[in-house]
């Protein structure tokens, strides 16, 4: 029934046979007339032409699952206490937040209310805090600041995570191989590892105690990585731990490599 | 043959207006990548759903060999994984997916945001956009605990201790998370219920109605 608009305001139109006014006035969307340019339908134009920037989409996404196998760990285990807890990439800004001491501990309703919650209303209400008509980014100097400083916060703390996760996976004891029997234990090598701080943390029997077990280091690391580590540190160990000779040193990283335990 | 079909239903049940209106509506040129490259921008929400396309259909597949238990989910995984013809390219397609999904929503968000498009009229689909924010995020935690290994065991525990750690709600927020006092096998019966029904109902219902707003309100002008 079309909407009368000359004719006799007191009678009252509806739309179809329904209770809804006709009348009233609605928020209709532009006349794309007023976007002039190549305007064309929906379906099929526009569709095909944005399934080719999915086709180029789907290409890089199944080059990606099929480079990569997803990951599967081992089974659950509650009494394994030195596994290191990761939340997926996403959440890891959150994970990090929560590391400063003003958000933990007696703070920590800081970390886990008041700033993803300032953030996350501010976000839900932006169209009520930014009121203005102006659209183009750089004409709203606060909206478009604010989102940048948050967006390198987020990528700050997501890589803050990610550094200090890898930090403590080189420090941690790790997993212990099931031959846990140390190669050529009778050897000088043996007896040069003792000698120096090198068995405070990695233990009598390489199993690791402040640092990560050395059982198996020679399947995951070269004698030439080895020798770099001994002299620069990793993670958490420093460097400078070793105070022998360059010929003790070598007999050292030697017997190291032969620490093939699986 | 094909026709004659169509022209029974439709004089009868009127289905011309229904996709005609979808199909007809005009797109203008400022959002045509055919037009302008740089008008890719306004492709990520297309790329969101296609995303969240493949999402639903893996994970139905996925679905065909899950067992949501503690002793068997793991296993499920691995026989999938390595047994099952396709397997490991279901599990990668949902495991990667589920992070370009994040990804792509997220520059959609950037999009909407730095074009102002949140803007009168469109308030209130900027907000059901956020809530669909909320539930993805929602259906990347519970995923992340279902192949129930270390990574997810503990990932979970943390999860739900900080969520516990929230004044006054924390403990109620933990024990609905946990259907218990641990993490446990009613936390994975829970997790899976949520991954599976409720949160894609969830988020089925608000693209819905992120599509509806925007078929009404037409995509925003040029800046
Ligand atoms: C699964 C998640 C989502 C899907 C599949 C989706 C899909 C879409 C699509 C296809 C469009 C049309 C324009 C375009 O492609 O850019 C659109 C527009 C829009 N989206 Fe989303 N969206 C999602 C999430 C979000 C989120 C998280 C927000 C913001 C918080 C949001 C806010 C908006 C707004 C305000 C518009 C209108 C933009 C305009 O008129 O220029 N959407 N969405």
């Amino acid at each position: 029934m079309a909407n009368n608009q000359e004719g006799n305001h007191k009678q009252v139109h509806y739309v179809g046979d329904s209770h809804v006014r006709a009348d009233r006035s609605k928020l209709y969307p532009k006349d794309y007339d007023e976007f002039p340019g190549k305007t064309e339908p929906f379906l099929p134009n526009f569709l095909l032409k944005e399934w080719m920037v999915a086709v180029v989409f789907l290409v890089g996404f199944m080059t990606l699952v099929m480079a990569e196998e997803p990951p599967l760990g081992e089974f659950a285990d509650p009494t394994n206490t030195s596994f290191l807890p990761v939340p997926d990439w996403y959440f890891l800004f959150l994970y990090q937040l929560l590391k400063h001491k003003w958000a933990a501990g007696d703070f920590v309703v800081v970390g886990t209310m008041i700033v993803p919650g300032i953030a996350f209303m501010a976000l839900l209400f932006a169209p009520w805090l930014d009121r203005s008509k102006e659209r183009r980014p750089l004409k709203r100097p606060v909206a478009t600041g604010i989102m940048i400083i948050t967006l390198v916060a987020i990528s700050a703390l997501t890589w803050a995570a990610e550094y200090e996760h890898e930090q403590q996976l080189l420090s941690a004891p790790g997993e212990t191989p099931e031959n846990t029997e140390i190669a050529a234990k009778d050897s000088k090598g043996y007896d040069i590892y003792a000698k120096n701080a090198c068995i405070k943390c990695h233990g009598e029997n390489l199993e690791g105690t402040n640092g990560p077990g050395l059982l198996g280091v020679g399947n995951k690391l070269s004698a030439d990585e080895i020798s770099k580590i001994i002299a620069e540190g990793r993670g958490t160990m420093p460097a400078g731990m070793f105070q022998g000779s360059p010929a003790e040193e070598k007999i050292l990283v030697e017997w190291l490599t032969k620490q093939t335990q699986k | 043959m094909l026709r004659a079909i169509y022209d029974w239903v439709d004089e009868r049940l009127d289905i011309t207006p229904l996709w005609r209106d979808v199909a007809d509506h005009e797109v203008p040129e400022h959002v045509n990548p055919a037009h302008h490259f740089s008008a890719f921008i306004y492709c990520f929400g297309g790329l969101t759903f296609f995303v969240v396309v493949i999402q639903i259909l893996s994970g139905m597949f996925l679905a065909m060999n899950y067992v949501p238990d503690i002793e068997n989910a793991h296993r499920s995984v691995q026989y999938l994984q390595n047994e099952v013809a396709m397997g490991v390219i279901v599990r990668g397609m949902h495991h990667w997916g589920a992070s370009v999904a994040i990804v792509m929503l997220f520059l959609h968000t950037l999009r909407v945001f730095f074009t102002g498009a949140y803007k009168h009229p469109r308030e209130f689909n900027w907000v059901i956009g956020m809530l669909i924010f909320f539930v993805m995020l929602g259906l990347g935690f519970t995923g992340y605990l279902l192949p129930w290994d270390n990574k997810a065991y503990f990932a979970t525990k943390v999860g739900v201790e900080i969520a516990g750690s929230v004044p006054v709600l924390g403990p109620y927020i933990a024990t609905f998370l946990q259907g218990g006092d641990i993490v446990g096998a009613q936390t994975l019966a829970r997790f899976y219920a949520l991954h599976v029904f409720f949160l894609p109902a969830a988020l089925l219902g608000l693209l819905g109605a992120h599509f509806i707003l925007i078929r009404r309100q037409g995509i925003s002008g040029p800046l």
